[in-house]
């Protein structure tokens, strides 16, 4: 192989991880899209906690938490997160009212690939907010034969 | 029957928020992974998770394929007064289960 051959080589591998990752995350915009309704989400007052680096794709441990007094006035009325490569772009949806007295959830999800985590936050005015976190996973889940 | 585990203060004073915390065994199979004989093993998961304190409902969850087998779900409620919470999960192939715990509130 010659030089010039090789740098060409080395240029198409670079790419291709940029292919890949443009496939699925339309269909995330696309379920976000849905819960929006049109509107916008603000990447304020939510704050997505998750491991940066995840050895084990299967359990991962996640928490949303939003700024909010949580009274009858205001308040958080949903918090819903979507994930970009996993088959289905949905994780969860939470239903929350001033009786859950702090918009805390936790829970563990499995993940497919590295990836970026949205977490969307729905007030009682009606307003969106959102935080995101990109995880990087070393063995995915759904991979293991099933027993 | 399911396994379950449930964390939740048995005394709270009025207005506290208490963490409550419930973790039940189930496969949570997402129906996208193939069995031993090659066939993909259909969707089996809990989609609906509900808290209600007293019958009225503090918490909701909609779950997807992407919870981790055995959910784990932590959140908070206003201790309002004494009295039972109730924890239901809902599913696939006809899954219901109920779990209630008492607290008493001061």
């Amino acid at each position: 192989m010659d030089r010039r051959r090789f740098i060409a080589g080395t240029a198409v591998i670079a790419l291709l991880p940029f292919d890949r990752a443009a496939a699925t995350p339309d269909s995330m915009a696309e379920a976000i899209r849905k819960v929006l309704g049109g509107a916008t989400a603000r990447e304020e007052r939510v704050k997505l906690d998750m491991p940066p680096l995840i050895e084990n794709g299967n359990a991962v441990p996640l928490t949303v938490s939003v700024e909010s007094a949580m009274t009858d006035g205001d308040y958080v009325k949903a918090i819903h997160v979507f994930n970009e490569k996993n088959p289905q772009p949905n994780v969860f949806s939470a239903k929350l009212s001033p009786r859950t007295g702090k918009a805390v959830v936790g829970t563990r999800i499995k993940l497919g690939d590295s990836q970026k985590i949205v977490a969307i936050a729905e007030t009682s005015d009606g307003r969106f907010w959102s935080a995101s976190a990109d995880v990087i996973v070393t063995l995915a889940a759904c991979l293991e034969e099933a027993t | 029957m399911a396994n379950i585990l449930v964390n939740v203060p048995k005394t709270a004073k009025r207005g506290d928020v208490i963490e409550i915390k419930a973790l039940i065994m189930h496969p949570m199979e997402t129906g996208f992974r193939p069995g031993p004989n090659g066939q993909i093993i259909p969707r089996n998961i809990i989609e609906h998770f509900t808290a209600t304190w007293n019958d009225s409902e503090v918490f909701a969850l909609k779950m997807s394929p992407a919870i981790s087998a055995n959910p784990f779900v932590s959140f908070f409620a206003v201790a309002t007064e004494s009295g039972t919470i109730r924890l239901r999960w809902a599913g696939d192939q006809g899954f219901a289960v109920e779990e209630q715990v008492a607290i008493a509130v001061e």
